[in-house]
C-alpha cells in the first residue's frame, strides 16, 4: 500500500438527516479509503441511499460535516460534488435511450458549441479511457439498443469522463447476470489498481466478501458495523443488517415424491407486438408438492411465461392443461377463470401489477377476489367483512404496519410483497406463480417469505418460482428450469444444481443447445 | 424528493382549497384595483347578490344544479382513469334526448310518468354521445381527450342542424321547438315548496337541484360502496392490477364514459324540462367547461364537488350582480375571477403545499421549542 492509498477519499462526520418523523441518518460517521472498494450494506430505508443521496449534493444534510481528499466541502447539488470528483452509477441508468452512447456521455458537458468538433474531442478521451479501463462500449449505437451491462459500462465511463475519482454505484449487479457480474468486478477491480475509490451500495453480502476492502453495515440510519473485509463473515454481516439471526439458505428439502400433475404446458410460442418471437414452444410441467424455479436473466421471456400461464396474455399457440380444464389460444385462460381453477399469481411487478398503489390495504387486499361472497354481495362491497379479513391476513403475515386503512404504496417493499402472498396464499391455490418473491425486499422478510413458499409447497401446492436471483433460486427450488431468449435452456434436479451450471444454461442459445443435444445423442449411442 | 413534508390530512381536504380560494381572490382583488375598481367595494355586492336574498340564493343554486351534474360526470370518468373534456356536448345531447320525449309525449302522458321518461332521455342520449369517444379509445387507441373535444363541436352543429331543418316550429323565426305541453314541465323550487307551504320568490331554481343531490349520492355509493366502482377505481388507478384481478380495462371504460355521459345528460332536467319548457340552442352555456374546473376544486369527491358548484354557482350569480350594479365593471371581470379560481385550486392546486407543510411543522415544532425553553427560563429565574 502506498501512501496515497491510505489516504481518506471520503469522510463524512455526524451526519444527521430527518424527513418529517422519520430520522433518515442519525449521527452517521463514513471514512472510506483512497484506492479501496468499500461496501455500504443495509436493508432497504437502513439510510445508505440518503447517505449517498446527501454526499452526492441531492439533499443537504440537517448537521454534520463531509471531506473529500480532506478538503472539507459543502455539497450543494450533483454539478458540485462531479467538480469534487464524486461519480454516482444509479441503479436505474440516467441515460437517454433515443441518443447515442457518446451523445449520452457529452450531454452536459459538451467540450464545444459544434456538436462535430465536441464529439471529436470526446471520442478522442474515451477511446484513451476505455483502453485503460477496459470497459468497451460501442460510442454509435443508441443507447435503447445497447445490452443493460452495456448501459451500466456506459454510465461508469460517463462517469470517468467527467472525472470522478470516487465512484458510487448503487446495486449495480441487480440487473446483471453471473457472468456480466464477473466481468464488471474485473473492471472495478481494475480501476481500484488505477487508484480510483469505488463506494458499492449493495445487499448481497457475497459480493461484498469477494470485491470490498473494507465494510460500514447500516440499520435503522445509523452506522451498526464496520471492519475490513478481512475480519467479516456472510453471517456477521447478515447478522448486523437485520439486528437478529437469519438463515436464509436452503432449508431442508422436498417430499421425496412429488405428487400428480396439476398444470401442463406445452409447446407454448408467443410473438409481441413487433412480430418479435418471445416464447419458442415451451413445454412445461407442475406437480403438486413441488416447488420449480425458473432461472434465468430477466428478459429472457420469464415474464411473458407468468403472464401466459395467469391468463393475462394468450399465446400465438401450444396448449395448457389446468386440473382438468384445457385451453387453446383462441379460448385461452383469463385471471378470473384461473383463479376458479386455484391457480394463484403473484405477480413480478409489485407496483404497477399485484396492488393498486391508491388503494388502502384493504381494498388492496382482496384484488381479484372481489366478487367472492365473503367480500361483496349483490354488487355491494361489504367494507367492514373486507377490513376484518384484511386485519387478518396481515396478522397471519406479519405486516407492518398492522393498519388496514393505511394506503397501499405506504407499506415498505417487503410488507407489500407479504400482503399480496397473504391474499393469494390465504385462498389455499392449488398452483402458486410467484415472479420475484423477494425483490426488492429485506432479508428478514426474506427469510419469511421463503418459509411461507415452502409450508405451502408442503401443504401441497405446486408452486412456479421466477427469480433472476440465482441464490433464491437455488434455496427454494426443487426442480431448476433455465431460461434464455425464449427457451427453457435445460432442466436440472436441484441435488444436480449449481452456480456455474446454470450460469452456463442461463447464457446457452439455441444453436449450443442444438449442439447439447447433439452431443447427448451422440454419446448416448 | 421535493415533498419530504407531507401535509397532515385535515390541511389536505380543507385548509388548502380554502388557501387556494383566498389566493385566488386575492388575485383577482389586484386586477380589479389595476382597472381602477375598489375591491372592497366589489366583493360585498358579489356576495350579497349571491347569498343574501332568497332570489339571489335561488339563482346561484340553479347554476350550481347544472355544475353538479357536470362535475359529477367529469369525476366519473376521471376515476375510470379518463379525462372527459366532453360533458358540455353529451349535456347538449342529452337535452336533445330530454327535448325530443318532451316533444312526443307531452300531450300524450301525464307529468309522473312523462318526466321519469324525459330524465331516461336524457340519460341514454348522453351516454350514447359519450359511448363513442369511449369506444374509441378502448377498442382503437384515439385519445379520449382529443376525442371529446371533437364531440362538443358535433352535438353543437347537430343541435342547431336538427333545430333548424326539423324541430323548429313552422313560421317562428326563433330556432327553437314549440313550447311543450304542461306535463312536461319540472315543478320548480318556488312551486314544490309552496304545496308545502313555504312561500319563496319565483326563480329558474327547480326540482332538479334535489335530482342533483341524489346523482351525488348515488355516486358516492357507486364508486365506494359497489363492486363497480370498486373495479372502476381499480382501472382509474392502475390498468396493470385491474387486468391482473381479472377486470377489463376496455369493458371500465366503456362504463366509466357512459355512466358520465349520462351524467351530463341530465343537465336538460334542470334547462330543458325545468326553465325553458322548450328545446333551444346553446341551453348548456358552458356548464360543462365549468364542470372541469368544479370537479378539478371539488377534487372529484361528490361532497367537494357540491361546494365547488355552489362556489362557481355564486360567481356567476353575484358576478351578474356586479356587473348590473358597478359601473365599468363586466361579467369579463367575473370570468377572470372564475379563471384565478380553476388556476390556483386546480393546475396550481400544490404549489404552496411544501411552504405549507414547513408552516404547520414550524408551529407544531415551535410550540414544543417554547414548552422547552420555559426549563432554562425558569432555573434563570
Amino acid at each position: 500500500m502506498t501512501d496515497s492509498s491510505s489516504a481518506v477519499a471520503v469522510r463524512m462526520a455526524g451526519i444527521n438527516k430527518r424527513f418529517g418523523a422519520v430520522l433518515a441518518n442519525a449521527d452517521v460517521n463514513l471514512r472510506v479509503l483512497s484506492g479501496t472498494v468499500h461496501g455500504l450494506v443495509g436493508e432497504n430505508g437502513a439510510g445508505k441511499s440518503t447517505l449517498m443521496s446527501v454526499l452526492y449534493g441531492f439533499y443537504g444534510a440537517d448537521s454534520g460535516s463531509i471531506e473529500v481528499f480532506g478538503q472539507p466541502a459543502r455539497i450543494r447539488n450533483a454539478n458540485e460534488a462531479i467538480a469534487l470528483g464524486l461519480g454516482m452509477v444509479h441503479q436505474h441508468f440516467m441515460l437517454v435511450d433515443t441518443l447515442s452512447a457518446i451523445e449520452n456521455v457529452m450531454l452536459g458537458a459538451e467540450p464545444h458549441v459544434l456538436l462535430r468538433r465536441a464529439d471529436a474531442v470526446v471520442r478522442a478521451k474515451l477511446d484513451q479511457l476505455m483502453a485503460s479501463t477496459g470497459l468497451r462500449v460501442s460510442l454509435d449505437a443508441l443507447v435503447g439498443d445497447l445490452s443493460v451491462g452495456d448501459r451500466q459500462r456506459l454510465e461508469i465511463l460517463k462517469a470517468l469522463y467527467r472525472g470522478a475519482r470516487i465512484l458510487i454505484l448503487d446495486e449495480p449487479t441487480a440487473v446483471l447476470t453471473p457472468q456480466e457480474t464477473e466481468q464488471l468486478f474485473d473492471v472495478l477491480a481494475r480501476l481500484r489498481e488505477q487508484g480510483t475509490t469505488i463506494i458499492l451500495i449493495t445487499h448481497k453480502l457475497k459480493e461484498v466478501m469477494r470485491l470490498c476492502d473494507h465494510v460500514t453495515v447500516m440499520r435503522g440510519g445509523k452506522v451498526v458495523h464496520e471492519c475490513p473485509i478481512a475480519q467479516a463473515s456472510i453471517a456477521q454481516l447478515a447478522e448486523a443488517m437485520v439486528g437478529r439471526k437469519v438463515n436464509i439458505g436452503r432449508q431442508g428439502d422436498a417430499l421425496a415424491t412429488a405428487g400428480e400433475v396439476v398444470l401442463q404446458a406445452k409447446g407454448l410460442a408467443l410473438r409481441d407486438a413487433m412480430k418479435v418471437t418471445r416464447l419458442h414452444g415451451l413445454d412445461l410441467t407442475l406437480r403438486a408438492g413441488e416447488i420449480v424455479g425458473v432461472a434465468g436473466v430477466a428478459g429472457n421471456g420469464q415474464s411473458e411465461l407468468l403472464e401466459l400461464l395467469s391468463g393475462l396474455r394468450a399465446p400465438d399457440a401450444g396448449h395448457l392443461q389446468l386440473g382438468n380444464e384445457g385451453f387453446e389460444p383462441g379460448r385461452w385462460l383469463d385471471p378470473r377463470r384461473a383463479r376458479h381453477l386455484g391457480l394463484a399469481h403473484v405477480p413480478e411487478d409489485r407496483h404497477a401489477r399485484a396492488m393498486v398503489m391508491d388503494f388502502a390495504a384493504w381494498e388492496s387486499a382482496v384484488l381479484g377476489y372481489e366478487e367472492q361472497p365473503a367480500y361483496s354481495r349483490a354488487g355491494w362491497m361489504l367494507h367492514r367483512r373486507m377490513r376484518e379479513a384484511t386485519a387478518a391476513l396481515m396478522e397471519r403475515f406479519d405486516v407492518r404496519p398492522r393498519d388496514v386503512s393505511l394506503g397501499s404504496a405506504k407499506f415498505s417493499g417487503g410488507n407489500q410483497q407479504k400482503l399480496v402472498l397473504a391474499r393469494e396464499i390465504g385462498q389455499a391455490p392449488r398452483v402458486l406463480l410467484v415472479g420475484q418473491p423477494t425483490r426488492g425486499v429485506d432479508i428478514g422478510a426474506i427469510e419469511f417469505i421463503h418459509a411461507q413458499l415452502r409450508a405451502l409447497r408442503d401443504a401441497g401446492c405446486a408452486l412456479l418460482v421466477v427469480s433472476s436471483e440465482l441464490d433464491e433460486i437455488l434455496a427454494l427450488s426443487d426442480r431448476v428450469l433455465v431460461m434464455n431468449e425464449g427457451r427453457i435452456t435445460g432442466e436440472l434436479p436441484i441435488a444436480e444444481c449449481n452456480e456455474a451450471k446454470i450460469g452456463l444454461l442461463m447464457c446457452m442459445t439455441e444453436s449450443a443447445s442444438e449442439r447439447q443435444a447433439q452431443t447427448v445423442e451422440g454419446a448416448a449411442a | 424528493m421535493n415533498s419530504s413534508l407531507p401535509l397532515p390530512r385535515w390541511a389536505d381536504v380543507l385548509l388548502m382549497p380554502i388557501l387556494n380560494l383566498v389566493i385566488a381572490l386575492a388575485a383577482a382583488a389586484i386586477v380589479v384595483m389595476l382597472v381602477g375598481q375598489s375591491p372592497s367595494a366589489v366583493m360585498p355586492v358579489l356576495v350579497k347578490g349571491a347569498f343574501g336574498s332568497a332570489r339571489g340564493l335561488s339563482y346561484t343554486m340553479y347554476y350550481a344544479t347544472s355544475f353538479i351534474f357536470t362535475g359529477l360526470a367529469v369525476a366519473v370518468a376521471f376515476h375510470g382513469g379518463l379525462f372527459n373534456i366532453g360533458a358540455e356536448g353529451q349535456a347538449t345531447i342529452g337535452g336533445l334526448g330530454t327535448g325530443l320525449v318532451a316533444m312526443w309525449l307531452s300531450h300524450k302522458l301525464p307529468a309522473p310518468v312523462l318526466l321519469p321518461l324525459m330524465l331516461l332521455g336524457g340519460a341514454l342520449f348522453g351516454m350514447a354521445w359519450a359511448a363513442v369517444p369511449a369506444y374509441l379509445q378502448a377498442y382503437r387507441g384515439s385519445h379520449v381527450v382529443i376525442t371529446t373535444i371533437m364531440f362538443n363541436f358535433l352535438a353543437s352543429t347537430l343541435l342547431v342542424y336538427l333545430l333548424v331543418n326539423h324541430l323548429k316550429s313552422a313560421g317562428d323565426m326563433a330556432i327553437e321547438t314549440a313550447p311543450f305541453g304542461p306535463a312536461a314541465h319540472l315543478p320548480g323550487m318556488h312551486e314544490a315548496l309552496a304545496w308545502l307551504g313555504i312561500e319563496w320568490p319565483s326563480s329558474p331554481l327547480n326540482i332538479s337541484l334535489i335530482l342533483a343531490l341524489l346523482a351525488a349520492a348515488g355516486v358516492y355509493a357507486m364508486l365506494w360502496h359497489s363492486r363497480a366502482g370498486y373495479r372502476l377505481r381499480a382501472v382509474g388507478s392502475s390498468e396493470g392490477a385491474a387486468a391482473y384481478a381479472g377486470i377489463n380495462p376496455k369493458h371500465q371504460v366503456i362504463i366509466a364514459m357512459g355512466l358520465s355521459g349520462a351524467l351530463a345528460g341530465m343537465v336538460g332536467m334542470n334547462e330543458i324540462a325545468g326553465v325553458n319548457g322548450k328545446l333551444l340552442l346553446d341551453f348548456v352555456g358552458g356548464a360543462g367547461f365549468t364542470g372541469i374546473a368544479v370537479a378539478v376544486m371539488g377534487r372529484n369527491h361528490p361532497v367537494g364537488i357540491v361546494l365547488a358548484s355552489v362556489l362557481f354557482g355564486a360567481l356567476f350569480q353575484g358576478g351578474a350582480e356586479v356587473a348590473f350594479d358597478v359601473p365599468g365593471f363586466s361579467r369579463d371581470m367575473v370570468v377572470m375571477l372564475q379563471g384565478f379560481i380553476v388556476l390556483f385550486s386546480g393546475a396550481m392546486a400544490y404549489v404552496i403545499a411544501p411552504w405549507v407543510a414547513v408552516a404547520l411543522h414550524r408551529f407544531g415544532g415551535g410550540r414544543r421549542t417554547a414548552q422547552g425553553a420555559k426549563v432554562p427560563g425558569a432555573s434563570l429565574g
